[in-house]
Parts: C-alpha cells; sequence; structure tokens
C-alpha cells in the first residue's frame, strides 16, 4: 500500500511525473549556474582592489544581465507551455471516451462514502473509504462534501481536487496496473483531518466485477443464533439512527455496513479491520478517533460478542 | 498648519567664517533648542503619549521578536509531537490550535510588524527628515497591533485560540462547524493588525514622497526606501480585501449574514478568493523588504552603488504589480476552469522575470565590487543559497498539474518557509547585525555574529529540505500525527532536529545582541563607512535626527556628499518642524509642524479595543466602542491654546506683510 507521487500508477500520474522530471532537470540547472556564477563573483570581489563603477567598465555586465533576463524568460515560456500542454491533457482525459465508469464520492467530517451508482436503483450500492477501480478504465469521479471542504488526493493515480460545499467537482483516474494505493485527505477539514484516509484498489476487470456484483447483493443473512442475537442488538442500539444495512437500516449519517466485513480498514484508515479493532471502535469510538460522530456504547459483553458476530458475517 | 516662508540651503562653509566659534555657537544654541523641543517625556504616561519614530519603530520590532520567539516555541511543539509517528504529546485540539497560532501568529504578528518596524525606523532617518508625517496615527499604530497580539493570546490562553488554520477556510470557521469563539478571535485580530499596517502604510508612503531630504529626487531614493514605498502601496490595495473577509466572516457568525453560506447563495469559494487576493501580495510585502535590507548591506560591503538602480526599482514596481495578478494559485485545486488557471499559470511564472532580474543585478553588484565579508554580509549569501531554492520551487507550484500534486502537502511546507524564512529571514538578520551599531552604538561580536549564521543555515536546511520529500511521499499538512506504516518517520525526524539547530542559532544572536549592547566596542556614527543618511548622525541618533535637514547630490548620500556639502537652514527649533519637499525632484517646498507627544493614540486603540473585542462577544458593543472612539476623536482633534495663538499670530503677519504702506 502506497502513497506517493513518485510511483504513478495511472496514465495521469505518469504524465504529471514525466512534467516533474523535465522541471527538476531545468530548476537544478538553473539553480547550479546561478549559485556558481554568485560564487565567482564572491571569489573575485574579494580579490577586487577597488570597485569597478565606471560607465565602461559596466557596460559588458549590462549585456550579460540584460542576456541573463532573456534566457530567464525563455525558459520560463518553455516551462509554461509543458505546463499547459500537460494541464490540459490531465485534466480532459477521458472527457471524449464513452465507457466511463462513474463513481460518487462524498466526503464527510472525517470518512469517505462511495457510492456506485446505476441505472437499476437497486443495482446501485455504498461503500466507505474504498474505491474499486477496474483496470485501464477511465474512471470519473464526482465530489461532494456533506460538510466542509475536503481534498480528494490519490497521489499515484492523479493530483487533487477539493470538495466544496455546493458544488460538484469531478477528477479522471484510471490505473495501469494493479495494486493498492492509499490516499488521505488533503484539505484541513477539523479535529480528525489526520485520519481521513481511504483506498483506491486497482484490479483486472474480472475481479471488479467479481466484487461490484457481491456488493449489489443485499446483507447476508444471520445464520447462527449468536448473529441472529446480533443482528437483534443492532437494531435496538442506537446504531440504527446513523447506519445502513440493506434490507434492516436505511440511515445515512455514518457509512453503509451492508459489506462491512469485506471492507480492509475501519474509521478511514485509522483501525485494521479485525474483530478485536471493532469491538473496541462500538464500545469507545471517541478515544480512538477523539471528535468522531460515532458515540460510545454502553452494552453487556455477551451482546457485544454477539453484535460482533454478526457485523463479522456481513462480507 | 503649512507655514509660509521656504527655508534656505546654506553652504555649511558660509556658516563658519574664520572657522570659529560662531558657528559652532550656532549649532550649540540650535542643538540645544531641539533638544528641549524633541526632548522624550518622563514617566509612563510620557512612554505612553511617545510619537518619536525610532522609539516606535523600535517598540515594533521588539515587540514582533516577542512574537517571534513564542511562534518559534510553537513550531518547536509541533515538531516535537511530529518527530515519532503517533505521538501523543499533543492531542488533535491543541495541535489544531497551535499550528493556526504559529501561523497566525508567524504573519500578522511578526513578518508583516517586524518589516514595518523597519520602516518606522529608518525611512525618515534614510530620507533626511525628523519624524514621519503623522506621528500620532504612528503611535496609534503600534498600539492597536499590540493590543491585537494581546487579545489573540489572551484568548488562546484562556482555550479559545483559533483552530481553522491561518487562513481560517469557509465552512470550517463557519458557525456552523466552529461554534464557540475561536474563529471570532481569527477574525477580529486581523482587523487589529490590519489597522496597524494601513496606518504605517500611509505614514510611509506619505513620509518618503513629501518628506525627502532637498536634492533626493526619485532617482536618488536609496533601494530601501524604495522597497519600503512599494509595500506601502501593496498593504494599501491588499489589506482591505482581507478585513472585508473577515469582517463578513465576522458577521456570517455574530449576526448570522450569509456571505459564504451556500444553502442561502453566499460562496465559500468567494471566501478564498478574497483571502489570497490579500494573501497572496501578503507574501510579496514581507518579501520586498528583505530586498531592501540585501541592498543596502550589498552596497555597502561592496564599495560600490547597486548595479542597475532603475531596473531594480522598476523590478520592485513590477513584482509588486503582478503580485496582484495570481492568487488564484492558491486555489488550482478548487476545480476552475482550465483557461481561467492558465492565466495565473503564467502571471505566477512571469513574476520569476524581476526577481531574476535583481538577482542577476545584485551578482554583477558583487563581481565588480570590493567586497568584505562579514556577517551581514554571510546572511545575504546564505539569503541566495536559499531563496533561490524557494523561488524555483515556486516555479512547480505555479504550474497546474504540478501543483496539483504537491498543494496541501508539506512540499508547500517547504517551498514557503524557504522563500519567507529563506527570502526574508535571513536578510532580516542580516539588516540586525548590520544595523546593531546604529540601534546601540555598539559593535556585536563578530564570530558569534557567524556562528549564528552556520547554525541558521545548517538548522534551516534540515529542518525544511527534508518537507520536500515528505510532501511527494504524500505527507498531508496539518496533520496532527501519521500512521507508522507510511514511512515518514526518518525524516520528520531529521527536520525535529534541524529545528533545535535553528532554536539554538537564534538563541546565539539574542546573546550577542543582549552582551555586546552593553559591553561592545563603541562604534560611532559611521562604523561601516556606509552610504545612506542615518549613518551621518550619532548612534542612537537624537530625538530630532538631523541638527539641520541634509542635502543630498547624489544617489549614494554620504558618499557622493562634498567636504562642505550644503544643509538646510530655517525651519524653527521650538517647534517639531519638517521640512516638506517636492514628490519628483525633492526641491524645498514649505515647513510643516508635527504633533509631540499625545496620549490620544493611547486612547484611541482602547476605545477601538473595547469595540472590537468586546463585538465578538456581544454585538452592541461595536457601537458602544464606535461612540468610544468619536470621544476620543474629539479630544485628539481638540486644538491647543499655543497653537490657536500662533495661528491669530500668523494671520496678523499676513495681514501686515499685504500692507507694505504701514
Amino acid at each position: 500500500m502506497i502513497q506517493s507521487v513518485l510511483h504513478p500508477a495511472g496514465i495521469q500520474a505518469s504524465r504529471i511525473g514525466s512534467l516533474w522530471n523535465g522541471y527538476m532537470v531545468v530548476l537544478t540547472t538553473v539553480y547550479v549556474i546561478v549559485i556558481l556564477w554568485m560564487l565567482v563573483a564572491v571569489w573575485r570581489a574579494h580579490k577586487n582592489a577597488a570597485p569597478q563603477i565606471s560607465d565602461a567598465e559596466e557596460r559588458p555586465h549590462s549585456i550579460t544581465v540584460g542576456v541573463a533576463v532573456g534566457i530567464t524568460t525563455v525558459t520560463l515560456i518553455g516551462l509554461l507551455i509543458a505546463s499547459v500542454a500537460t494541464g490540459s491533457a490531465v485534466g480532459t482525459y477521458g472527457d471524449k471516451k464513452p465507457d466511463a465508469l462513474e463513481i460518487d464520492v462524498t466526503g464527510h467530517q472525517w470518512w469517505w462514502e462511495v457510492q456506485y451508482p446505476d441505472p437499476e436503483p437497486d443495482k446501485s450500492f455504498k461503500t466507505a473509504n474504498e474505491i474499486h477501480i477496474p483496470l485501464h478504465q477511465p474512471v470519473l469521479l464526482r465530489l461532494a462534501t456533506r460538510d466542509v471542504i475536503h481534498s480528494l488526493w490519490i497521489p499515484n493515480l492523479n493530483g487533487k481536487r477539493d470538495l466544496i460545499p455546493g458544488r460538484v467537482n469531478k477528477l479522471w483516474i484510471e490505473a495501469d496496473r494493479p495494486g493498492v494505493f492509499r490516499s488521505q485527505c488533503a484539505e484541513f477539514c477539523g479535529l480528525q483531518h489526520a485520519h481521513m484516509a481511504l483506498v483506491v484498489i486497482a484490479e483486472p476487470n474480472e475481479k471488479y466485477q467479481q466484487w461490484k456484483s457481491h456488493q449489489q447483493t443485499p446483507a447476508n443473512d444471520p445464520v447462527t443464533p449468536e448473529q441472529r442475537h446480533g443482528r437483534d442488538v443492532f437494531l435496538s442500539l442506537p446504531c440504527v439512527n446513523c447506519h445502513a444495512i440493506t434490507g434492516d437500516a436505511y440511515a445515512t449519517i455514518g457509512p453503509d455496513l451492508t459489506h462491512l466485513a469485506t471492507r480492509p480498514t475501519l474509521a478511514a484508515g485509522e483501525l485494521l479491520n479485525t474483530k478485536g479493532n471493532l469491538g473496541g471502535w462500538i464500545v469507545n469510538a471517541p478515544a480512538i478517533k477523539p471528535g468522531t460522530a460515532m458515540p460510545p456504547n454502553q452494552i453487556a459483553s455477551n451482546d457485544l460478542q454477539d453484535l460482533l458476530a454478526y457485523l463479522e458475517s456481513l462480507r | 498648519m503649512s507655514k509660509q516662508g521656504t527655508p534656505r540651503v546654506a553652504q555649511a562653509s558660509s556658516l563658519r567664517p574664520g572657522r570659529g566659534a560662531q558657528a559652532g555657537s550656532l549649532r550649540y544654541t540650535d542643538r540645544a533648542a531641539l533638544e528641549k523641543t524633541w526632548a522624550h517625556a518622563p514617566g509612563l504616561l510620557g512612554w505612553l503619549s511617545e510619537t518619536d519614530h525610532k522609539k516606535i519603530g523600535l517598540r515594533y520590532i521588539i515587540t514582533a521578536l516577542c512574537f517571534f520567539t513564542i511562534a518559534g516555541i510553537e513550531a518547536a511543539l509541533m515538531r516535537l509531537q511530529l518527530s515519532r509517528p503517533e505521538n501523543t504529546l499533543l492531542n488533535p485540539d491543541l495541535y489544531n490550535q497551535i499550528f493556526t497560532m504559529h501561523g497566525t501568529t508567524m504573519m500578522f504578528l511578526f513578518a508583516v510588524p517586524v518589516m514595518e518596524g523597519m520602516a518606522i525606523y529608518f525611512v525618515p532617518l534614510m530620507v533626511g527628515t525628523r519624524n514621519v508625517a503623522f506621528p500620532k496615527l504612528n503611535a496609534f499604530g503600534y498600539f492597536i497591533y499590540l493590543a491585537g497580539g494581546i487579545f489573540l493570546y489572551t484568548m488562546f490562553v484562556l482555550h479559545a485560540g483559533p483552530d481553522a488554520g491561518w487562513f481560517a477556510y469557509v465552512p470550517l470557521s463557519g458557525p456552523q462547524f466552529d461554534p464557540g469563539k475561536r474563529a471570532d478571535t481569527w477574525a477580529q485580530m486581523i482587523t487589529f493588525t490590519e489597522i496597524s499596517a494601513l496606518s504605517v502604510a500611509i505614514e510611509i508612503s506619505v513620509t518618503a514622497f513629501k518628506q525627502r531630504a532637498v536634492g533626493m529626487s526619485l532617482n536618488r531614493i536609496p533601494l530601501f526606501v524604495w522597497s519600503m514605498i512599494v509595500i506601502s502601496f501593496m498593504i494599501i490595495f491588499a489589506m482591505p480585501a482581507v478585513m472585508l473577509d473577515s469582517g463578513f466572516l465576522c458577521l456570517d457568525r455574530e449576526v448570522s449574514t450569509h456571505f459564504f453560506n451556500r444553502s442561502e447563495g453566499g460562496d465559500p469559494i468567494f471566501y478564498q478568493h478574497m483571502f489570497w487576493f490579500f494573501g497572496h501580495p501578503e507574501v510579496y510585502i514581507i518579501f520586498i523588504p528583505a530586498l531592501g535590507y540585501v541592498s543596502s548591506i550589498l552596497t555597502v560591503f561592496t564599495r560600490r552603488k547597486i548595479f542597475g538602480y532603475p531596473v531594480m526599482v522598476a523590478s520592485l514596481v513590477f513584482t509588486a504589480f503582478m503580485a496582484f495578478g495570481l492568487w488564484v494559485h492558491h486555489m488550482f485545486a478548487t476545480g476552475l476552469p482550465q483557461l481561467g488557471q492558465s492565466f495565473f499559470t503564467a502571471a505566477s511564472m512571469m513574476i520569476a522575470i524581476p526577481t531574476g532580474a535583481q538577482i542577476f543585478n545584485w551578482i554583477v553588484t558583487i563581481w565588480t565590487g570590493r567586497l568584505t565579508i562579514r556577517t551581514p554580509v554571510l546572511y545575504v549569501l546564505g539569503w541566495f543559497a536559499v531563496f533561490i531554492i524557494g523561488g524555483l520551487s515556486g516555479i512547480i507550484l505555479a504550474s497546474v498539474p504540478l501543483d496539483v500534486q504537491v498543494h496541501d502537502t508539506y512540499f508547500v511546507v517547504a517551498h514557503f518557509h524557504y522563500v519567507l524564512i529563506g527570502g526574508a529571514l535571513f536578510p532580516l538578520f542580516g539588516a540586525f547585525y548590520f544595523w546593531f551599531p546604529k540601534w546601540t552604538g555598539r559593535m556585536y561580536g563578530e564570530k558569534l555574529g557567524q556562528l549564528s549564521f552556520w547554525l541558521l543555515l545548517i538548522g534551516f536546511n534540515l529542518t525544511f529540505f527534508p518537507m520536500h520529500i515528505l510532501g511527494l511521499e504524500g505527507m498531508p499538512r496539518r496533520v496532527y500525527t501519521y500512521q507508522q506504516g507510511l514511512g515518514w518517520g526518518p525524516l520528520n525526524a531529521t527536520a525535529s532536529i534541524g529545528a533545535g539547530i535553528i532554536a539554538l542559532s537564534v538563541l546565539t544572536t539574542v546573546i550577542n545582541f543582549f552582551v555586546n549592547a552593553r559591553s561592545g566596542a563603541f562604534a560611532g556614527a559611521n562604523p561601516w563607512n556606509a552610504d545612506t543618511l542615518e549613518w551621518s548622525v550619532s548612534s542612537p541618533p537624537p530625538p530630532y535626527n538631523y541638527v539641520y535637514p541634509p542635502v543630498v547630490s547624489g544617489p549614494n548620500a554620504l558618499w557622493d556628499a562634498a567636504p562642505d556639502q550644503p544643509y538646510v537652514v530655517g525651519l524653527r527649533t521650538d517647534k517639531r518642524e519638517v521640512l516638506v519637499t517636492q514628490v519628483l525632484d525633492a526641491q524645498p517646498s514649505h515647513r510643516e509642524e508635527l504633533p509631540g507627544h499625545s496620549l490620544a493614540p493611547f486612547l484611541l486603540a482602547i476605545a477601538t479595543t473595547i469595540g472590537l473585542a468586546g463585538s465578538i462577544f456581544f454585538a452592541w458593543w461595536f457601537p458602544i466602542g464606535l461612540g468610544l472612539v468619536g470621544l476620543v476623536m474629539i479630544y485628539w482633534f481638540w486644538p491647543r491654546k499655543e497653537d490657536v495663538i500662533d495661528h491669530l499670530v500668523e494671520e496678523q503677519r499676513e495681514i501686515l506683510r499685504e500692507e507694505p504702506a504701514v
């Protein structure tokens, strides 16, 4: 799992990466030349017996400065053209491709809601803090926010784009190699800005389709008596005020839990999705992530065990 | 207020017939009268009613350095918290307050005020006048700045310190997501500091344009003074934008207006445009004075005038104009249209041209000069090495595709510290060393000074260079912690060690100054054999600056002065009179009397503070404050008895002059 500009995994990030390399070569050269020029000047000026200030002595230097300013201008124009060309290629990528996959991403303090819309309403589904995408497929992310400004940034795939109240921003991504790419909110969004991560899982199309059709199914019915009791516990606690489990609960304040057990992490990347972490999170989430909207829950220990058994069955 | 009768320009030699006692005694009586007229008032009330620009300038500088120390401690706390993954030294709430306080303090309470303090102290001296144009406004500006700083830190100690970052984006800082008084504190502090900045800007621009020494035409103004003129105009155009912005934010929070509320037709992006329309010029308001220091220091230590003076001035002015046309590069990630972004990319890149031209001119200045290396020069050379990195990483940020990768990451943190510490703090410290003899009359310790430079250079790069890489590795700014597995630990630990070295460097400078202010070698009036006018008066300068206002006959006033350089006589010594000259060629125009001590500025600052600070708790405090301001203003402008008498006498004289037959 990586999160880095320097390891592009998609066409946009690669293009930006090439531009980056070009800039680095040019700018490093400029830096070395200017600093060397300055050092030679210091060395000379240290040996000068007296300052040279007559017009005749200054004239050749005027030409030098003029040439240097000219070279600077030309260099900047070159950098500008390269930047605008890359920017336009990255920004409009996919606009003309017909088979784009569209995904809605909504920012919340402090987690990501990810919805895969479908023309058939019961085929559309929601998950949280993870985006699955098929390889070599342009994906249009439609970005919105429920509260403050957030910023979605998947450095391995593309630059960032803000999620702004009252607007829907768009961002194209495409992965060219399989992998798990980490992303983290980039615009300061309050107390737990540091703990607002998501992962992008890029996988071959057949695996993606498999995942997708599974996510489209309703939640598994509880099988064992513990799981059945666990579901009763879930429905009798305040959980249902915020969370949804298809078939049982439909609140939209917190993440959709229909397929909770398939997700790699909890609490927007803060915890690995293990039974122990989940139990701790349910009992006292604010102790783990101060400021979270998830309240602490007083819950008998056997009820908790059954609830966990139920939630673990939501695969 | 202005008086008829133009002062004469006297030949110095003509006042010394026989080089004897007469001239000496004339000087002596004038000096004694000036000592009396311009004397500082004793006691606390005297301190509060002081209007001497040197006292007020030093107050600005010392107060700003106190805030610099506090903000530095905040930075150290952040570096401790981030020195290892999942550290728990600071909780997220405290961390968010501390990073907000660090940025806010550094930008609004240190960087801008310290540059203003330098301007207030040196501009009147460098242009050869006795005080700034509006001494009472000047005193008011200081008190309101101090009040803003005290207000901010009082609220911080009361656990109501702002926590939404130094640019406090809505809606995070709005009424819905930031209940309590934290964002109000931030927004109101802006008003305090910007009132102060505006008053300084007005004084400096008027002083530099209308009170210059005879002969100091526009093409002979020292580059230091030019840089201060340029930032004064930038302040006048930039600061109102942020005052409106923070004012709207306050109104949204206090009286439920909807300037930034999307659901009622407001717009959070509008906030960002307004903020950065100020915010980008702000960076240049901090950076351009530093260019003035570089020019002052290089002139003196290369023993020659700055190469390409007209280009230097034009570059400053061009930079100032351009600075208002590139604010959108702070907003590339908000999803603005492509074409608009390209325009701002172009503008952001082209601002490198005037800066480049200045750098080339300085290099040629060094090349053709006779360089002596002292601590101030080291700081200037360090400035080259460090600032240019910041300038070049700025070109990366101007490019939309590159910016959207590194925007809001530690790369940006690295960039703006390279620009602000590298670009402004290095020359500022160089300037402190350079003018320390003028302030104190004593020399600083050279070895300790050079040590402080090397410590700063090493510590600075150790702290901030790794942050470039951290940003590329995906570390966003403003995170209070990061997870073990991300691999950001070692570079963060390096940065934290570097921060310790920076602290050591600053400590070295502080010790150097404290010790040598009392026991350093005597410096005399002009230890560097420097060229600008402030070096022609004693160190520290007397309250009236010049017994006779100087006359300037070249771009380097003292170097170009003849042995019998003329000076101006005819100003009254029993009143605080200054000479007003014409804007372009600085020919004498008329005499102007400046006010002396007054308690009115202090009282006005108190009244303003009551109105502004009170209004965030209860809106009616604002009109109450306004009423108090009105009362103080009546006191401020109440004519003094002697002024009225003077006026009547002048009037009688006019009448007599018009009727010569009598």
